[in-house]
């Protein structure tokens, strides 16, 4: 469980006309062992801010503190302290694993980043971690290209999860999955939080999808945070016009009225 | 405008990047043209004038290519040289270098100039031809001996083939003037010795280009309005392969301007490369160091010349860049 | 290494293997067979030309030439090996180490590699083979040197695309460290290309090896290499072309071999059956048209060649839509809507083949007309909107020339009629007539489906086939997107028919809807009985799997398990039979037909939810 603080973070990319502000001032707050949904629309900025988190991009401004200390991703010696407390899964299925290592070698690999395992400590990890995701031990031996989208994506989760870190950074997971497969990815996050009692940073632009698995939700527009709330009272109480844009736009099924039963 | 808003225009940015590559591009021109003939192995004025030349006159070749001096002040004495156009003296011959460039450089220019142009005229229209034709995986007999073809003729060495031209078309057949520059249709053998392995390198890519392209999904998009395929290939096809080709195209050219060392020297052509060709043989090393100086320039401005106009042609291909 | 394994049968790959075989039997026996014949001078046989003794003649000390080219072989094939395998290591890892070093040292890296791929590597090798001192050994460094740059940037542009892959992300995040990185996930993902262009490099390092001891700056005499005899005989080509040439056949034979080869591996010349082409049958002509139906589609099948045999990713759909009507077709990827919409608007790739009892456009059978005519009539009868705006407009035309062309093209509508009705148009999709001048990558997204839209009502359409709209779109430009699809049939009496994945959006928008599964049309029923109403156990899985924002987060989403059926072994029972909870031995035996439960609600099922277990 580790807790994540940002002040006033800022990322800056190289657009065409000079830098442009990606995130701009955030400032974030996830107690430990809770989950904060991340929402926005392409280009606001989720990435950027997820990514500069784990010091895959250079952070501009602001301070990135993890259980109160500060952060950084200079050398590879920081990068090793930082991967033991943050990991991140990301969004595409189809480079999400290494294609030409099978799950085992993928997820031993991780497990040994910090641990010596023996062969027989190793497979039984493996075990264990596929059994976290809700995946049979008998997918040890697969190649990713024999796996699904669904089951790739839990695949790299349970390699986030090998060095057992205190936050786990979910971003768009299953914006590539068909929504039956978003269903099973999803029971896993839950499962997990329950679980393990992870801190999780859950990002996505499908408010259903992120709203299931998160204690609170911030709303991001334009490299900014608009609006963070518990979930029950975003949903219920939207205070920024764009939320409600936002919530007002999520298509919802009608509930056909001639056979409606109690429910 | 200040210069801080000056960079942050695309245009402006592009040219100073490019400015600055061509500058760093050139100093190594430069130092590496100086550094060679102090690099050779032995001692090049005695290399060049036989060793039972007087020591005298190698004394004065020494003094006279400044060898004698130290390095830093060689240095700059070669750099206010070339400033004064000054490219040195031939140790065999004696006359000027800049003279030998003066009367030989346009030579070159014309056989690699006309070579691109070949190359690009035949090349683009073929390779979207072959890919119109073999797309979608149509006619695998035509594809199978595309890619053979092409991969042959891009095999083909030009000096070899050089060689092979003169020996039936000009010595056998008669056809063409076997050496030197004399007419147009001297040009002819030299050019199509240059630019036939190009021409199939480039081929092989337009059609890449062009498959690609054809699987996009706005050609989809004219297939669903049901315009003619004419107005297809050309007018929505064409116009997207063309940066990419061109693109390829330039970084041809330079490998090009090389190609002319070898193949002046089988035609005799008055040439920068006959001339380089021959200084190697003669270790007339002033030569050299000037040719090599002067061909590695318009390599570089040559490759200037392709960015520009590619940026002119596609303005995203300049920002996209960097 | 599986790659030149893939093709064994091709003429083109024994071609090509035997001439590589027969340049190394040369290299490995061409000095032991003739080297002593190649060295013997003959006074008595000086610059002959070709003859019974000697095919290619002799040299100007009287040795056979053909001698001398066989055993030149072995040189000429080491020194080019030798330069290219140097050069390819240095290369690779300067330019693999890109994707794995900080920022800095990549940019500087990266500047120096594009520094020297100034220079062409031929005027590298010359002049570095000055330099080192004309000889074999210096020739073979230059030339190595010469190649590093190439095989840099190469290394450099495929390391890229590891890099930007989540997997390597991963593994940063991971910690590993670097070298692991760079042995254990960015060389094996990029060794393949690699050794691609390493066989065609060596080629050309053969050739311009040539070139260099044709300049003189190679292997020095007595020594020989293929080049060297080239220049040696060079000046006899006037007299004796075949004695002179001899040499250069033998680079061009090696050369054309490399080239080959490299092709071999990469899969170019592979033997392709010529695809399967069997003329299509006559497409009989449609059963009877229904009155007022706008789209009437009978038992559409569409089949695919793919490597590994034919599948038929749509089977049996049947679909109709009257004007005005909004149908949504609903489905996973890969159930096979994409191809639907394409069958219908006759835009399946060459190799597809469809058939189907009935097709018919506005009443008028599709197959009963020329081409012609059924190009006009698709052409300004129907309009397709794609998922991609951002692809599927063409980047270098404006917007004016895609929007006019059409009309232009099937009704001749003049330049200036066809622009004002372009600003029309474009006012209609509430986007300003300046957007006529614009360029599609001066737009926004939202802006350039828009702009698709607008194009589709240029031929005042009966029906839009739009395949997932608003799949590439954010929400808020979703809810703009299908609004003005609904103002536009509102308006326009145009049936739409909504392709798209999202159940949800489908169930809010259209009247009716169509799920698909595997190919095949599973239930169809009114949009608002979507969600408690369904009666085919995947759709009724389907929307259950849907989170909302009212889902109760203690309890797990209930989630369809399994994977779809293998397209290429259909089985003749029901598609969904090997995930269904209610499935009967029945199911696997016979596939159900799609049956009417009540007038509105059909579904393909044997055993079907009951409407009372839905409510509860
Ligand atoms: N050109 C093609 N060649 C071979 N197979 C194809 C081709 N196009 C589609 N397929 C296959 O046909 C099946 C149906 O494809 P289709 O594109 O119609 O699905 P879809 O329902 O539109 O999916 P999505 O939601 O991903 O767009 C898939 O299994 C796909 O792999
Ligand atoms: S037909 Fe049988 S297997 Fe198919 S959906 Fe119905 S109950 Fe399930
Ligand atoms: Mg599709």
């Amino acid at each position: 469980m580790t807790a994540l603080q940002l002040t006033d973070l800022t990322v800056r990319h190289h657009g065409p006309r000079g830098p442009v502000a990606a995130v701009d001032g955030v400032s974030l707050e996830i107690p430990p062992g809770t989950t904060l949904g991340l929402v926005g629309e392409s280009g606001s900025g989720k990435s950027s801010l997820a990514r500069a988190i784990v010091g895959l991009t250079p952070v501009h401004g602001g301070r990135v503190l993890l259980d109160g200390r500060e952060v950084r991703a200079r050398t590879v010696g920081d990068r090793r302290r930082l991967g033991r407390l943050v990991q991140i899964v990301l969004q595409d299925p189809d480079t999400a694993l290494d294609p030409r290592m099978t799950v085992h070698q993928t997820l031993g690999e991780a497990a040994t980043v910090f641990h010596r395992l023996d062969r027989r400590a190793r497979a039984e990890r493996v075990t264990a971690l596929l059994e976290l995701v809700g995946l049979n031990h008998r997918f040890a031996d697969r190649l990713p290209r024999h796996l699904s989208g669904g089951q790739r994506q839990r695949v790299a989760v349970a390699r986030a999860l090998a060095v057992e870190p205190g936050l786990l950074i979910a971003d768009e997971i299953t914006s590539a999955l068909d929504v039956s497969v978003q269903a099973a990815v999803l029971n896993t996050i839950r499962d997990l939080q329950r679980r393990l009692g992870l801190s999780m940073l859950f990002i996505g632009h499908n408010l259903p999808a992120v709203c299931y698995v998160s204690d609170a939700v911030a709303v991001m527009r334009h490299g900014r945070i608009v609006e963070t709330a518990p979930t029950e009272a975003l949903l219920r109480d939207p205070r920024h016009p764009y939320t409600r844009t936002l919530l007002a736009s999520v298509p919802s099924l009608r509930t056909s009225l001639p056979d409606e039963g109690p429910s | 405008m200040s210069l801080p808003h000056l960079l942050r225009n695309p245009w402006t940015a592009f040219l100073a990047r490019r400015t600055a590559r061509l500058l760093l591009s050139l100093g190594v021109v430069l130092t590496a043209s100086f550094a060679m003939i102090r690099l050779v192995p032995g001692d090049p004025v005695r290399a060049a004038l036989g060793v039972d030349a007087a020591p005298a006159l190698v004394a004065a070749r020494r003094h006279q290519l400044g060898l004698d001096a130290p390095f830093l002040s060689q240095y700059r004495g070669y750099l206010s040289g070339l400033a004064h156009g000054d490219l040195g003296t031939s140790l065999v011959t004696g006359t000027p270098v800049a003279e030998l460039v003066r009367t030989r450089l346009p030579a070159t220019l014309e056989i690699a100039g006309l070579a691109f142009l070949v190359t690009l005229a035949v090349a683009l229209p073929c390779g979207l031809l072959a890919a119109v034709r073999t797309r979608d995986g149509r006619h695998p007999r035509s594809e199978l001996a595309f890619t053979v073809l092409t991969a042959g003729l891009a095999g083909v060495p030009d000096f070899v083939l050089a060689a092979g031209l003169t020996a039936f078309l000009a010595v056998g057949l008669q056809l063409f003037p076997v050496a030197g520059s004399a007419g147009a249709e001297s040009f002819v053998l030299p050019v199509l010795a240059l630019c036939l392995a190009p021409t199939a390198v480039l081929v092989r890519i337009v059609r890449v280009e062009a498959l690609k392209v054809l699987s996009e999904d706005y050609l989809r998009t004219a297939r669903s309005k049901r315009l003619s395929p004419a107005r297809r290939y050309l007018l929505h096809a064409a116009p997207n392969m063309a940066t990419a080709a061109l693109t390829v195209a330039g970084s041809l050219l330079p490998a090009l301007i090389a190609g002319t060392v070898l193949v002046e020297k089988v035609f005799a052509w008055p040439g920068i490369g006959s001339a380089l060709a021959q200084s190697v043989v003669t270790q007339d090393y002033p030569v050299v160091q000037a040719m090599v100086l002067i061909l590695g320039t318009t390599v570089l401005l040559a490759g200037l010349l392709v960015d520009v106009l590619l940026a002119l042609l596609d303005p995203r291909s300049a920002i996209r860049e960097s | 290494m599986s790659l030149p394994l893939r093709y064994p049968r091709s003429p083109m790959a024994w071609a090509t293997a035997a001439m590589l075989a027969s340049l190394v039997v040369l290299a490995l026996a061409g000095p032991l067979l003739w080297g002593a014949a190649a060295d013997r001078p003959d006074p008595a046989a000086v610059l002959q030309g070709p003859s019974a003794a000697h095919p290619f003649g002799t040299d100007n000390l009287g040795r056979d030439v053909l001698d001398r080219v066989l055993t030149a072989t072995r040189p000429s094939l080491l020194l080019a090996l030798a330069a290219v395998l140097l050069g390819a290591t240095g290369g690779i890892l300067l330019g693999a180490s890109t994707a794995v070093v900080g920022r800095r040292a990549r940019r500087l890296l990266t500047g120096l590699i594009n520094l020297l791929l100034a220079f062409p590597a031929l005027l590298v090798a010359m002049f570095l083979a000055v330099v080192f001192g004309a000889g074999a050994d210096g020739a073979m460094l230059a030339l190595a040197v010469a190649g590093v740059p190439g095989f840099a940037r190469l290394a450099q542009t495929l390391a890229a695309a590891v890099a930007g892959t989540d997997h390597l992300a991963s593994a940063r995040v991971l910690g590993l460290r670097r070298h692991r990185l760079l042995w254990r996930h960015v060389l094996p993902n990029i060794a393949e290309p690699l050794l691609l262009s390493t066989t065609t490099a060596a080629g050309t390092a053969l050739v311009a090896l040539a070139g260099l001891s044709f300049l003189g700056l190679g292997v020095q005499p007595p020594g020989y290499d293929w080049g060297q005899l080239l220049n040696q005989g060079l000046d006899r080509i006037y007299a004796e072309p075949l004695p002179a040439l001899a040499p250069g056949l033998a680079v061009l034979y090696a050369a054309v071999a490399f080239q080959l080869l490299g092709e071999v591996l990469a899969g170019g010349v592979a033997r392709r059956s010529p695809a399967p082409r069997t003329p299509a049958a006559p497409i009989a002509t449609s059963g009877p048209a229904t009155e007022g139906l706008v789209l009437q589609v009978e038992d559409l099948t569409v089949e695919l060649p793919t490597p590994a045999g034919v599948i038929r990713p749509v089977r049996g759909v049947s679909l109709s839509l009257r004007p005005g009507e909004i149908v949504g077709l609903v489905g996973e990827s890969g159930s096979g809507k994409s191809l639907t919409a394409l069958a219908i608007a006759d835009l399946l790739p060459d190799r597809a083949r469809i058939s189907r009892r009935t097709l018919r456009l506005l009443g008028a059978d599709l197959a009963a007309m020329t081409p012609k005519e059924r190009e006009r009539h698709l052409a300004t009868g129907l309009a397709m909107i794609f998922q991609n705006p951002a692809s599927a407009l063409n980047p270098s035309l404006r917007i004016a020339t895609q929007l006019t062309e059409t009309v232009r093209t099937h009704r001749g509508t003049s330049r200036a009629q066809a622009l004002t009705d372009a600003s029309d148009a474009l006012r209609r999709v509430a986007l300003p007539p300046a957007v006529l001048r614009a360029r599609p990558h001066q737009l926004s997204g939202g802006q350039r489906q828009r702009v698709m839209i607008a194009a589709g009502l240029m031929v005042r359409p009966s029906l839009i086939i739009a395949d997932e709209p608003t799949t590439a779109l954010d929400v808020t430009v979703q809810r703009q997107i299908t609004r003005l699809l609904s103002e536009i049939r509102r308006d326009t009496c145009a049936a739409v028919l909504f392709i798209s994945h999202d159940v949800a959006l489908v169930g809010e928008f259209c009247d009716r809807v169509a799920v698909m599964y595997a190919g095949t049309i599973v239930e169809t029923l009114p949009a608002d009985r979507l969600s408690t109403g369904t009666r085919h156990p995947y759709t009724r899985a389907l929307v259950a799997s849907v989170p909302n924002l009212t889902a109760d987060r203690d309890r797990p989403l209930p989630t369809v398990e399994g994977a779809l059926p293998e397209p290429l072994a259909p089985t003749p029972g029901c598609p969904f039979e090997s995930r269904c909870p209610r499935r009967r031995d029945h199911c696997t035996e016979q596939a159900p037909p799609l049956e009417g439960l009540d007038a509105v609600h059909r579904v393909a099922c044997w055993n079907p939810v009951a409407a009372e277990v839905v409510a509860s």
